[in-house]
């Protein structure tokens, strides 16, 4: 066979051209807006009650709406406290400690031009409590009626003040009423009726105007809605008339991009597609700062613990185990893990915070004397003790569970632990968080790794306290049970002066970290990295931010 | 002609029918539960059955599949439950995403391949021929997401010449085919192009080799035929098996990948699949899984009536 050179060469010529193809692009970017790359996967949920956990409240909640009580999100230095958001006051009821006044600051305005005033708050409660409303939301009620457990009902006294109801005494109602965020019911009534009428059934018309307002969505905050492509971005723009003068925003604009890979949204960053990325990967910390941009890091009010189970047979039944392990972790170590992207945690609140109290027992780095306590529960080297943790490879807040449980299980091996690691899939753990550790989901592990946050002291503490919160109620997965603890939680949610209810709440906390039914190890630091050109922003110790304050320059 | 196309165009709906059993199963029999992406932990159990309840997921799961069948069969994959969309106008956008990355895969991956694959066949033995086979064993080897990653950081990063995420300077709801949106193309689909280009180019080599060694090539030249001439004897025998071979290829590109659009957060069924199976969406999951499959199954009957009308052997 014979095949003439020409041939050849023409052939090998096309191969080479198709192989070797010229890219030269310019790329021309919008100016004047802060471009966020945001961890979720999909843009949280636009219509009031967002999803995908504190991301959700943090992008799509706060910028757009507000809520009667919000946090004060002012400070880098300060813990984050509850402040008047759309009321202006609030008191229990002298009598009725079940009954409270909010009353409400006049004067604001929705993104649609409508009033807010005390039937946009009763309206806003009946979406997620009142079943028969026309507007009651299904899809809404899981992430709102949830974090607002004892909440009943709303009632209008006069234009600017409502009253609500609670199961039972809860001092914590106004931490709880951050999390109900305020949509207009002007604007979703004008949706409603835009209905084709063909649409007959008002529940299907309901829903269908709940799914409009998502894309086209109104609510008090400093941001209103400009642009909404579902998965894909969400655009927000300055409100110039928001209620508060002095945090009218100083952008104009704010892309929100959601982009669930650490890696994409590192490189979107480097490449300047993005100003601002959420979560940088630890170990791209480095690069990004050479590459002068700033990374952003303040402790949150968020745990990286592992629970422990006291079901019978558990190793964490024994008070000196625990605190032992508490003391056997190398926190500073594991901060250098993380490229200093954690910082270690000694209890559920840092100390400072008005929650902290003044345990007795320190937890730090100890291993002398983590080794000395399980000398004396009868454990050595020559006889550990077998446990056993259920974990994720990844999860919302997990940070990096697998290398940081690796540490846990070297570190506590000094300590005469023999840990073996449980290692699921995320939401099937969370999944399993709250069917407890008797449960045959557990597989027989003694503590779990579910990370938590801790903003208001239900979430914080008392699900875990109270026996009353043991499996299926709520997340004692470990069935810790303690009178003693079910009466401070009674004591801090009847107390209904703030400064009084706080001392509870520290009482709590302080004998929560002497007894130690959890291995405190991190506190996540809410990373992110952005351009040089990105200013103003003051990260809080919240997971929450107040972009407001931020500007391009 | 139309008797095979009838009897393939019946085999259709057993599978289909077997397709959304399996999918519908598969889902249910995976552990987490389904309203994980509206209800927190710590719901109450009132609350937890009360959603259960209005989502449907208190029946049984043959009365859960009866009434989604229904619904399916018309169109309607039900809301999405982490959104409160529609499915079919989730799945739709994002198949019109996809369908555009796997074309642009397919192109890209079809015509290196057939380039690399005839110039390895014509070079056989030669150092042309093992390059191309190095080329092609590294396009099957080399993993999506590092080689994804790997382009980002070259071509997006260190040479900023092409954008690393997204579907364009908006989104892909403004695409436009202009460079402002096509250079959002070019790496995801290089890099989904590289495992069709590699057996594409294998399967062309030895589809080349094995022709040019037949005697009716060397009786062509005998009579006389320009290389060129041949060639084109040569390209009518391949195509066949080159076709099958990128259909098949194009139906696997079409699932969407779920790594590469993750990467590229391109917004396709890879990246959907990829979110409802994090939320637990089962109707957004099921009705994604579903119209994938159908995608498989419809290609695989185009290509084999495609294959048919080059090669009548085939009907018989």
């Amino acid at each position: 066979m014979t095949i003439s050179k020409n041939f050849r060469r023409a052939l090998l010529g096309a191969a080479i051209a198709v192989a070797l193809p010229g890219l030269v692009p310019e790329m021309a970017w919008a100016q004047g807006t802060l471009r966020i790359a945001m961890t979720a996967a999909d843009i949280p949920r636009t219509l009031g009650q967002p999803d995908q956990g504190f991301e959700g409240n943090r992008f799509t909640g706060i910028p757009m709406y507000d809520g009667l009580t919000q946090w004060d999100l002012s400070s880098a230095d300060k813990a984050s406290v509850v402040i008047p958001g759309l009321a202006t006051e609030w008191a229990v009821d002298a009598t009725d400690k079940t009954k409270w006044t909010f009353k409400l600051r006049p004067g604001v305005k929705f993104h649609d031009g409508s009033t807010f005033n005390a039937d946009a708050v009763v309206w806003n409660v009946e979406k997620v409590l009142n079943q028969n409303a026309l507007h009651f939301d299904a899809s809404q009620v899981g992430v709102t009626a949830s974090r607002m457990p004892t909440l009943r009902t709303a009632r209008k006294i006069d234009d600017m003040t409502v009253e609500m109801t609670t199961a039972q005494p809860d001092s914590f109602l106004p931490i709880n009423l951050t999390n109900l965020f305020m949509a207009s019911p002007a604007h979703w009534q004008k949706l409603f009726e835009a209905v084709p009428a063909s649409v007959s059934d008002p529940k299907q018309r309901a829903a269908q105007a709940w799914t409009a307002f998502a894309a086209n969505a109104s609510g008090t905050g400093p941001f209103k809605m400009d642009r909404f492509v579902p998965r894909e971005r969400l655009e927000v723009v300055k409100f110039p008339d928001y209620w508060d003068k002095p945090k009218v925003a100083k952008l104009d604009r704010i892309v929100m991009i959601p982009m669930p890979e650490a890696s994409a949204r590192t490189a979107a960053l480097l490449s300047g597609q993005v100003d601002w990325i959420e979560a940088p990967a630890p170990d791209a910390v480095a690069q990004i700062k050479s590459r002068g941009f700033q990374i952003s890091a303040n402790a949150q009010p968020h745990v990286w613990p592992w629970q422990f189970s006291f079901a019978e047979g558990s190793p964490w039944l024994d008070k000196r185990v625990r605190q032992a392990a508490n003391l056997c972790v190398d926190r500073e170590g594991m901060k250098q893990l993380l490229a200093g992207l954690m910082e270690p945690a000694v209890g559920t609140v840092a100390p400072g915070h008005p929650w902290w109290g003044n345990p007795s027992f320190q937890i730090k780095y100890d291993p002398a004397a983590a080794k000395k306590l399980m000398a004396e529960a009868g454990y050595s080297a020559a006889k550990p003790i077998k446990v056993k943790t259920q974990t994720s490879a990844s999860g919302s807040g997990q940070m990096m569970p697998l290398p940081m449980n690796e540490f846990i299980q070297q570190s506590l091996k000094e300590c005469f632990f023999d840990v073996e690691l449980d290692v699921i899939e995320w939401n099937t753990l969370f999944t399993n968080w709250r069917k407890g550790s008797k449960d045959d989901s557990a597989r027989g592990s003694h503590a779990i790794n579910v990370t938590y946050a801790a903003m208001d002291p239900f979430f914080a503490m008392v699900r875990f306290l109270d026996s009353k919160a043991a499996p299926p109620v709520s997340n004692n997965w470990g069935y810790f049970n303690m009178p003693e603890f079910d009466a401070l939680v009674a004591t801090a949610r009847s107390t209904f002066d703030a400064g009084e209810r706080d001392k509870a709440l520290a009482k709590l906390h302080a004998r929560s970290v002497e007894e130690a039914p959890f291995l405190w190890v991190a506190h996540d630091v809410g990373p992110r990295a952005m351009a040089p050109k990105v200013k103003g922003l003051v990260q809080p110790k919240s997971w929450f931010i107040d972009l407001t304050t931020v500007y391009i320059q | 002609m139309l008797v095979y196309l009838i009897r393939r165009l019946l085999y259709v709906v057993p599978i289909a029918l077997a397709v959304s059993v399996v999918c519908f199963s598969l889902v249910h029999i995976a552990p987490g539960d389904p309203l994980v992406s509206i209800l927190p932990p710590d719901a109450s159990l009132q609350l937890v059955e009360q959603m259960r309840k209005s989502y449907g997921f208190d029946q049984p799961i043959p009365v859960q599949f009866g009434i989604w069948l229904g619904k399916a069969i018309q169109g309607d994959f039900g809301t999405s439950i982490a959104t409160s969309r529609p499915v079919s106008q989730e799945i739709y956008k994002a198949v019109g995403n996809t369908l555009m990355l796997a074309m642009a895969a397919t192109l890209i991956g079809f015509t290196l391949g057939c380039f690399f694959g005839f110039v390895a066949g014509y070079f056989r033995d030669t150092w042309i021929d093992r390059v191309a086979v190095t080329v092609s064993i590294l396009g099957v080897s080399v993993p999506h997401y590092w080689l994804g990653m790997v382009l980002v950081i070259v071509f997006a990063v260190l040479l900023p010449w092409l954008p690393p995420t997204g579907a364009g300077p908006g989104s892909s709801a403004d695409w436009a085919w202009d460079w402002a949106h096509m250079q959002y193309l070019i790496l995801p689909a290089v890099t989904m192009s590289v495992i069709p280009m590699g057996i594409v180019t294998r399967t062309v080599r030895a589809l080349v080799g094995d022709i040019l060694s037949q005697e009716f090539v060397d009786a062509l030249r005998a009579k006389g035929l320009t290389d060129w001439g041949v060639f084109q004897h040569v390209v009518k025998n391949a195509a066949p098996t080159a076709l099958t071979v990128i259909g098949l290829q194009l139906g696997y590109l079409l699932g969407g990948s779920i790594l590469i659009e993750t990467v590229f957060s391109w917004p396709g069924t890879g990246s959907l699949l990829n979110a409802a199976i994090f939320q637990r969406d089962l109707p957004l999951l099921q009705g994604t899984i579903l119209v994938l499959a159908m995608f498989f199954v419809v290609l695989n009957l185009l290509v084999d009536v495609a294959q048919t009308a080059i090669d009548p052997r085939i009907r018989r």
